[in-house]
């Protein structure tokens, strides 16, 4: 369909859980609203795709993942800015110890495999169903249930069982389960 | 905050007595899915950039240049932030 003022006005009103969506996903602010900005020149250039009346949310967060999963891969070599990204994005500074508990989940989170994170992300943060997540990611509404529920015991493993790294593994332990990397 | 704090340590605690995998505790996943609402919902409540909404603004309207309009007219005063 074309732009209308309407479309216009409704791309616009997504703007902000694009960028939490893309910020989830690289958990990088900068890297984010390149992302952001990528998905919103692609959605216009082809927005005579758009179906009238279909889901305009939907629509751009598959267009926002499929950009981050090729840029995924041309980058996955390159160091990443694993800190400082997500903490200059934040309006407020947190008090310490909220900061901490943050950092912990931000550092879990993205030690999810990325078909998971992106499930869990969808249908626990962004409130899509799991039939939108499943059309948005291409899979099967059963592929990403059964994702959810393994991005969830991860978290839990990570941050509540093996988070408590008073009684963590040793380095020995680590080094057998971590195998010879 | 101490509160959350402590939400924490008792959830640890709770967790650690091994469970029967695939079998996640309730008040676990509660907690997880109210940190990714939180570190999402930040985001969220930044709103949209400037840099967006000039993108789509400029995008939207390519042969409309409002600054022309208006002949002899009042001048567009709320638009002395543009570069």
């Amino acid at each position: 369909m074309p732009l209308t003022n309407q479309l216009r006005d409704d791309i616009l009103a997504s703007v902000p859980s694009l960028r939490a969506f893309a910020i989830s996903l690289s958990g990088n602010g900068d890297r984010a609203d390149d992302l952001v900005q990528e998905t919103l020149l692609r959605a216009l250039a082809n927005i005579d795709s758009f179906q009238p009346g279909s889901n305009l949310p939907a629509w751009l967060f598959t267009i926002l993942r499929n950009l981050f999963r090729s840029d995924y891969r041309k980058r996955r070599r390159e160091v990443e800015d694993a800190d400082g990204g997500y903490a200059k994005t934040l309006k407020t500074q947190p008090s310490q110890n909220a900061h901490l508990e943050f950092e912990e989940f931000r550092a879990a989170l993205e030690k999810l495999p990325q078909d998971q994170r992106e499930a869990l992300i969808l249908v626990g943060a962004s409130g899509f169903s799991y039939e939108d997540a499943a059309a948005i990611c291409g899979c099967a509404v059963g592929t990403i249930k059964s994702r959810v529920n393994r991005a969830r015991s991860k978290l839990s493993a990570l941050l509540y069982v093996e988070g408590a790294d008073d009684f963590g593994p040793d380095d020995t332990v680590r080094a057998v389960i971590g195998g010879n990397g | 905050m101490g509160k959350m704090e402590r939400v924490m340590k008792e959830v640890k605690s709770k967790s650690a007595v091994p469970g029967k995998p695939g079998g996640l505790n309730p008040e676990i996943q509660s907690r997880i899915g109210h940190q990714l609402r939180a570190m999402y919902d930040d985001v969220v409540r930044q709103g949209v950039p400037d840099r967006f909404a000039e993108l789509i603004r400029k995008l939207d309207a390519p042969d409309a240049n409002p600054s022309q309009i208006e002949p002899g007219g009042e001048h567009t005063a709320k638009n002395d932030g543009r570069d």
